[in-house]
C-alpha cells in the first residue's frame, strides 16, 4: 500500500486539485482527464481554499482496525468552495455535526501501519 | 439477437458455511441447476462465473478454471470465464451468459456466482469495501456502511424517510427469509429489535446492514429452440442491461439517486417493451436498507423521494401488490458478494415457475437488480413467463 500512498502525497497533504481550463471545473481527487471535455481537456494543478460545507455525514461506530482508537468518528461529504465534493473525516464532537456546517481543511495524522510502521498523514476537516 | 430462456436453477445455502470449501459450495449449486434443467452436463458449451474477490478472500485467482476443474467441465475444454464487478459480479456473469446465447455463439451456457468469505474472519468487511474508491474514500476513513449512511442521512433530510421505514425493510426481509430454506437468517425480528440494534454508521444500525455470506448459485441459459426440448416451463429473459457511474459517491450528481440503476432500468423497460408497473415481483440489492428504498425510486416503482411509502403501505410485502425480495433479500437470505446476482435470478425464476414454495407470489414478470459497491455498476434483468 505504501507507494500507492506516497505517490499522491503532494495532493493529499496540500489539498492540491486539478482544474480543466477548458470548462473551468475543479477536480479533487485530482483527474488527469476532464470527463466532460475529454480530448479537449486542459488540465492544470491548482490549490484549493480548503473551505467548504457538509453535504452529508455519518458517525462511524463499526470502524476499520487501523482507526479503532478514533472510534466513533465522523465521516462527511464536504462540498468545497471551488465545487468538488471530498469524502473524509471531520474532526469534531459527533453531537456537533450537521448538514450545511461550514468547515475548513487541516493537516492531521490519519493512521499507521502497525505500531512500528509508517505513520500516514492526510487532510481532514474541522468546523470553521 | 435470439430469445434466451432459463432452463435450470440451483443454489447452495447462504450463510457461514464453515464445513464447506469454495469448490464444494459452487459444485452443489451447479449440480442442482444441471439436474433442475434435466441435463447430463456435457451439453454445456460455456461457463461464466461471477466472483468478487477470490484473490483476497481465498488467495485464489483463476476461479473459472478452478471451477471447471472441480466440476468436470475441464474434461470438455469449454471456455470458462470469471467476471468481476464487485458485488455485481453475479449479475455481470448472467449478462455475459445471456449475450453468449442471444448472439448465437452458444446454445447452452451456465452462469454461476460464488463467494467464500468466512475464511478471512473480520477482514471480510474491509475486503467488501474494495468495491468503492479505495484511495479517496476508504483511505480517508469512509467504510462501505458509512457511504450508504450518508445517502440515508440525505434521503431522510430531503424526503422525510424515517429510521422506522428502514427498519421495516429489514423486518419484511427477515419475515420472507423464514419461508426460504436456503436463507441465512430464518428468524423474524420485531421493529423494536431493529431500531434498538447498535449503530454501525449512523443513521444505519446493525439490522440495516446485510451480512457477508458464503454461498453460490447457478442458472442454465438456453436458446428458445433448445429450451423447448428440455422444459415446458421456460422462463425468458426479456431484457438484460448494465450501466456504470462514477465509483466514488462524491463525484455523482445526486447522492440519493443511483444513476446507473436509473439508466439500466430505463433501458431494460424499453427493451422488454414494458413499464415499471408491469413488474409483478422484484429482487433488489438491499446491501443496506436504504438501498432498497432508493431502488424502489430508481427502478420507477415509486416517485423520487417517495420510496418509503411503498414499505409503509405494505405494497412490497409478500402479500402486497409488488413483492420485493421474497427470498429475504441480501439482508436475510444473505449476501455472498459475487453470488448474489445469480441468487436473485434463481429466486425470480422459481417465482415465475411457481416453484417458490411457502413464499410463492402470483407473478408473470419479475425484475432483478444487482449493484456493485455504492452503485457504480448496476445490472438489471427482466424475466417473463
Amino acid at each position: 500500500m505504501l507507494p500507492r500512498f506516497w505517490r499522491k502525497i503532494k495532493y493529499r497533504y496540500n489539498l492540491l486539485a486539478t482544474k480543466c481550463e477548458n470548462c473551468g471545473t475543479y477536480y479533487y481527487p485530482p483527474r488527469n482527464l476532464c470527463p466532460t471535455c475529454r480530448r479537449k481537456s486542459k488540465i492544470v494543478e491548482t490549490k484549493l481554499s480548503g473551505r467548504g460545507e457538509v453535504l452529508s455525514y455519518s458517525i462511524v461506530h463499526d470502524v476499520p482496525e487501523s482507526l479503532k482508537e478514533q472510534k466513533p468518528y465522523v465521516v462527511a461529504m464536504i462540498k468545497l468552495e471551488e465545487g468538488p465534493v471530498i469524502t473524509t473525516q471531520l474532526v469534531c464532537d459527533p453531537k456537533e455535526v450537521r448538514r450545511g456546517m461550514k468547515v475548513r481543511a487541516i493537516f492531521r495524522r490519519c493512521g499507521e501501519e502497525g505500531e512500528a510502521g509508517i505513520i500516514y498523514y492526510c487532510t481532514k476537516f474541522i468546523p470553521d | 439477437m435470439r430469445k434466451v430462456a432459463v432452463i435450470g436453477v440451483g443454489q447452495s445455502k447462504f450463510g457461514e458455511l464453515w464445513d464447506y470449501s469454495f469448490r464444494e459450495i459452487v459444485l452443489s449449486a451447479g449440480i442442482e441447476a444441471i439436474e433442475d434443467a434435466g441435463l447430463e452436463g456435457r451439453e454445456i458449451e460455456a461457463l461464466y462465473v461471477g466472483n468478487m474477490s477470490g484473490g483476497r478472500f481465498l488467495a485464489q485467482e483463476h476461479i473459472a478454471a478452478l471451477i471447471a476443474d472441480y466440476s468436470g467441465l475441464a474434461e470438455l475444454h469449454i471456455p470458462c470465464t470469471r467476471v468481476e464487478g464487485a458485488d455485481a459480479s453475479g449479475g455481470l456473469a448472467l449478462r455475459q451468459a445471456y449475450l453468449a446465447v442471444a448472439s448465437g455463439l452458444h446454445n447452452i451456457v451456465i452462469a454461476a456466482g460464488a463467494e467464500k468469505v468466512t475464511d478471512v474472519g473480520d477482514r471480510a468487511v474491509e475486503i467488501l469495501a474494495s468495491g468503492v474508491d479505495r484511495e479517496w474514500e476508504v483511505f480517508s476513513g469512509a467504510t462501505l456502511a458509512s457511504l450508504f449512511a450518508m445517502m440515508a442521512r440525505l434521503h431522510m433530510d430531503l424526503y422525510g424517510t424515517r429510521a422506522e421505514d428502514l427498519a421495516m425493510v429489514s423486518v419484511k426481509n427477515h419475515r420472507n427469509a423464514v419461508k426460504n430454506p436456503k436463507a441465512q437468517f430464518r428468524k423474524e425480528i420485531s421493529i423494536d429489535v431493529a431500531l434498538n440494534s447498535p449503530y454501525v454508521a449512523e443513521p444505519l444500525r446493525m439490522f440495516d446492514c446485510a451480512p457477508i455470506s458464503d454461498g453460490a448459485a447457478a442458472v442454465i441459459l438456453a436458446s428458445e429452440e433448445v429450451a423447448r426440448k428440455y422444459t415446458d416451463t421456460p422462463v425468458f429473459i426479456s431484457a438484460s442491461t448494465q450501466a456504470t457511474d462514477y465509483i466514488a459517491l462524491g463525484s455523482r450528481k445526486d447522492f440519493t439517486t443511483m444513476d446507473a440503476v436509473v439508466f439500466a432500468a430505463n433501458e431494460a423497460y424499453r427493451k422488454a417493451k414494458i413499464e415499471p408497473k408491469n413488474i409483478d415481483v422484484a429482487e433488489v440489492h438491499d446491501s443496506f436498507t436504504i438501498a432498497e428504498i432508493m431502488a424502489y425510486e430508481d427502478l420507477g416503482f415509486a416517485e423520487k423521494g417517495k420510496g418509503a411509502e411503498l414499505i409503509r403501505e405494505g405494497i412490497t410485502e409478500l402479500e402486497g401488490d409488488l413483492p420485493v425480495n421474497p427470498s429475504g433479500g441480501l439482508k436475510a437470505c444473505g449476501h455472498a458478494a459475487g453470488a448474489t446476482g445469480i441468487r436473485q435470478a434463481v429466486e425470480i425464476v422459481l417465482q415465475l415457475r411457481g416453484d417458490a414454495g411457502e413464499r410463492q407470489v402470483d407473478a408473470e414478470r419479475g425484475l432483478a437488480l444487482n449493484i456493485g459497491g455504492t452503485g457504480a455498476t448496476a445490472v438489471v434483468t427482466i424475466f417473463s413467463r
